[in-house]
């Protein structure tokens, strides 16, 4: 598309924009804000609400301005540039006369909704709306439709702007909502009432302008003005994505997105949207000792004595694993912490992924979230991304739609939401693909930047380090790797892993790995906030579980002393591109909970070996120091000169068996999520029959 | 127009039968395999004129054979009055009610229906009739009128009357074939009393050249 320059006038103001632009894009490039309900900048033009009129100077009447280029208007009868107006008393009339069409069906009924305070109609009926109404008849009422345990609906108050069901077709991809009937009788439903079933459902809404679709959870709830807020980030999947918690009090009420281009955008998934639920149920708000086979309260002095004790035991066995919810802080007290002891047998992956431990490349995603629009192939070995980071999806499907991008996968076959190559199921695919001459491997060689996108299901295998050599020879095989672009791309599903070994939370010589730790009798594990293990492999051992959930490993602990979740303390998280985020407290730990690093720092004083901080601040400085690679907020590192690709993990042959993916269940794979009733619903909604929705 | 639902109570599956699947394969072959989802107005022409009316079931067929959601094609189907959501009659009598007609008499013809079916959309005792008031057929020259819409397709019967409508509907009822177009004296919508198109060869083809349709294969007129 030629990206020609074009003079226009707007409210007698000359500007001049790409002659691509739509007129609202070149008002608001003239710095006018334009009302509007349908148009959204990330979803098709639809045209339909018509609050965004404008006036065309010569142009017998006022035009919707998403929906008209600048290259379509029409210049002066003396070669003028052509002209619009957005403030004159024309275009106000024009707009109080939508305003007034949309209201007349829009029930009166804003102190109930919840969508009160924070609605575009409420919002814009302040400036276009006319005083009284000049309507006598019955307001049109619409029998409300049933969406699932996440969208609650009030059908009544639905303008039709259609935006949930471009949101659900083009975006996330699987087109369950529509507009049926027509006119005054149209209506917004999803075929027979069934359930969304979408991992974006909860964006609509966001998206609805209006109350019609709202939170069920959050339903009466709160207004939007009692709410603190909060801007930090995720830390459900390995992507970071920016949201915003809402509490008011010591709880948080919801989770929303914020805008960020280089990682969500302004979706979040679903899981992400109803953590919050979790935050509130199985808590941990007090230490726990086991006694006579139950856990029975405790106080801090006599949790960390006890602690204290088992940990000042022979190092060599001692364990510690970081589970996968844990801030860079955290990670860091209890490695120097474990360092100080010698305790080696320290590990961050908890599933057993073969990564760390070489260059920082082998464990990112190299080619950055917002890199993968770049991509012209892309090959998805042992994931299922939908579920894996279902926001990175939706990046996989926006380059699909827009960019031609081919997509290529080992692994198993299932939906994408977008149309690909199924290559194979197994390993051994991998391995002979560099071999191989037609297929998708041309289709590889002849893009300019093919991605290789790694899942977490390729490398918890035994062979974890092989197949990523496999990855590693084939991205520098079909020239993914160079200077500009680096398309070996690892997608973790934890948010701690890439801080985890930044700092080198793997371990050390003589040390054991989550495998070893569980196959060897050690004497004391810590367990912090890891529960996706098989808790009944620790034989005997004494496990202090440092965490906010009461989930496995809780009921497996000898020892409890409770933690901060990630929303109640301040912290450093790596995403899965090694872009290192902030995330900061909205609320205070439950009880008597202390935040995670506080709680090493209390031992390793009791322990005789105090950690050389005092603060969080301190920590910061210390952790800058030692891994200063964490300190560059917000940076996603992408391609660099000098990386090779061949040497990401090890030699070895790789199994002919098939890649079964990092994540089962979507909706519960953390102790957080799982406590979440929203998202226990949504789970048995997804694994039960879709027809079972419409019940 | 009201609210569209689907009926409540839907038949357990739908299959097309082999004269809808010749139809089928005839629109779809005007489609490129990647458009094929503009076949679906037609599609649920299809199984409208076989089943009578558009049952759920047929939607997910019809999604289905189109690589459609099911919701794009429920969408179409309640946009569109002419499909019916709910069974109708063996003959569906669509009354038009817009201006002109009415002033040539509709109402009566509406009357007569309400006599002798009921009301709106529902099935008459005896299974035979379902009739709806639609608007304009663009027919105002032969008002008032009706479409008879059943099995052997959809007939304009024009130039009514209360009192014709009714031996129609006798006639239909006892399965008697009935004279579509006009009941009048007149042929089409010339004025009344005039001679006018006298040699049939004038309107029923005969003096056409042959020509090939597109996409049919065969020679039509």
């Amino acid at each position: 598309m030629s990206e020609d320059l074009r003079k226009i006038i707007i409210d007698g103001e000359e500007i001049e924009v790409p002659n691509s632009f739509t007129l609202l894009q070149a008002a608001e490039a003239a710095g006018r804000e334009i009302p509007r309900f349908c148009y959204h900048e990330r979803l098709s033009v639809a045209g339909n609400c018509r609050m965004c009129l404008v006036e065309l100077v010569g142009a017998p009447k006022p035009a919707a301005s998403c929906a008209m280029n600048v290259r379509d208007m029409r210049g002066g009868p003396n070669g003028e540039p052509p002209a619009m107006n957005t403030l004159s008393p024309l275009v106000k009339k024009a707009r109080e006369g939508v305003m007034e069409f949309l209201l007349i069906n829009h029930p009166l009924d804003c102190p109930i909704c919840d969508q009160g305070g924070e609605c575009d109609l409420q919002d814009q009926s302040l400036v276009y709306g006319r005083t009284g109404s000049r309507f006598p008849e019955n307001k049109r009422a619409v029998e409300d439709k049933e969406m699932g345990p996440i969208i609650a609906t009030e059908m009544t108050r639905c303008i039709q702007c259609t935006r949930c069901v471009r949101f659900v077709t083009e975006v996330a991809g699987s087109p369950e909502i529509g507009m049926i009937g027509r006119g005054e009788d149209a209506e917004i439903t999803t075929y027979l009432e069934s359930a969304v079933q979408s991992e974006l459902s909860g964006n609509v809404i966001d998206l609805c302008p209006v109350g019609a679709l709202t939170s069920k959870p959050y339903a009466f709830n709160a207004r939007p003005w009692e709410l603190k807020k909060t801007e930090t980030i995720d830390v459900m999947d390995a992507l970071g994505s920016n949201i915003r918690v809402d509490a008011r009090g010591s709880a948080v009420l919801r989770i929303l997105p914020r805008v960020h281009e280089g990682v969500n955008e302004e979706w979040i998934s679903d899981k992400t949207r109803y953590a919050w639920e979790g935050l509130g149920r199985q808590r941990l708000d007090k230490p726990y000792v086991r006694e006579n086979g139950k856990l029975r309260p405790a106080d801090w002095p006599e949790a960390l004595t006890i602690a204290a004790e088992k940990l000042g035991g022979d190092a060599s066995k001692i364990g510690m694993i970081a589970g996968d919810l844990c801030s860079a802080e955290e990670m860091k007290a209890a490695k120097d912490l474990a360092d100080a002891l010698g305790v080696t047998s320290i590990d961050c992956r908890q599933d057993g992924a073969k990564v760390g431990g070489g260059a920082r490349e082998d464990y990112l995603f190299n080619a950055t979230i917002a890199g993968i629009e770049d991509a012209d192939a892309i090959l998805v070995i042992g994931a299922n991304p939908r579920k894996e980071a279902a926001i990175l999806n939706a990046r996989i499907r926006k380059t699909w739609l827009h960019n031609d991008t081919q997509v290529g996968v080992i692994g198993e076959a299932v939906d994408l939401t977008y149309p690909y190559e199924h290559v194979g199921t197994s390993a051994d695919v991998l391995a002979g693909l560099k071999k191989k001459r037609s297929g998708f491997i041309k289709t590889l060689k002849d893009a300019k930047r093919p991605l290789i996108l790694v899942g977490s299901g390729a490398l918890t295998r035994a062979d974890g380090a092989q197949v990523l050599r496999a990855a590693g020879e084939l991205a520098d095989a079909v020239g993914a790797v160079s200077a500009e672009w680096n398309g070996l791309s690892i997608l973790h599903t934890a948010a701690s892993r890439v801080a985890g070994l930044d700092l080198g939370f793997v371990p050390g010589e003589g040390g054991h790995d989550v495998a070893g730790m569980q196959s060897t009798a050690l004497d004391t594990i810590v367990l912090m906030g890891a529960d996706e293990l098989d808790m009944s492999q620790f034989g005997d051992a004494f496990v202090i579980y440092v965490g906010s959930h009461g989930d496995a490993g809780a009921h497996r602990a000898d020892l409890i002393l409770p933690g901060a979740a990630w929303t109640e303390q301040d912290g450093l998280f790596a995403n899965t591109e090694g872009r290192v985020q902030l995330a900061y407290r909205a609320t205070f730990p439950k009880g008597e909970a202390k935040e995670n690093w506080a709680i090493f720092r209390a031992l390793s004083e009791r322990l005789g070996k105090t950690l050389p901080y005092n603060n969080l601040t301190e920590l910061r400085h210390k952790l800058f120091e030692d891994v200063p690679v964490l300190a560059g907020i917000d940076h996603a590192p992408g391609a660099s000169e000098g990386y090779d690709a061949k040497a990401a993990g090890a030699a070895g042959d790789v199994e002919a068996t098939d890649f079964v993916p990092a994540v089962g269940n979507f909706y519960f794979t953390n102790p957080i999520v799982r406590a979440s009733k929203t998202l226990a619903e949504c789970s048995a909604l997804a694994s039960g029959p879709a027809q079972m929705a419409a019940e | 127009m009201s609210v569209r639902r689907l009926a409540k109570e839907q038949p357990d599956s739908f299959a097309f039968n082999e004269k809808s699947e010749a139809e089928i394969k005839f629109w779809l072959a005007k489609y490129p395999e990647a458009k094929k989802a503009s076949a679906v107005i037609p599609m649920l022409w299809i199984a409208q004129k076989q089943e009578g009316w558009v049952c759920e079931p047929a939607l997910r067929e019809i999604a289905g054979r189109l690589d459609m959601p099911y919701i794009r094609v429920y969408e179409v189907a309640t946009f569109y009055t002419m499909f019916n959501l709910e069974p109708v009659g063996e003959h569906l009598i669509q009354v038009c009610g817009t201006t002109p007609c009415m002033l040539r008499g509709s109402e009566e013809l509406i009357d007569v229906c309400k006599k002798r079916i009921g009301k709106q959309h529902e099935i008459s005792a005896d299974g035979k009739f379902t009739w709806v008031e639609v608007e304009c057929m663009g027919a105002c020259a032969n008002a008032p009128m009706i479409q008879l819409a059943n099995s052997d397709g959809d007939h304009y019967i024009e130039d009514l009357d209360g009192a014709k409508l009714e031996a129609l509907m006798d006639d239909l009822a006892a399965g008697k074939t009935v004279k579509y177009g006009p009941q009048s004296d007149r042929n089409a919508s010339e004025p009344h009393g005039t001679k006018v198109l006298s040699d049939p060869s004038l309107y029923d083809g005969s003096r056409a050249k042959k020509i090939k349709l597109p996409n049919t294969g065969k020679a039509e007129g």
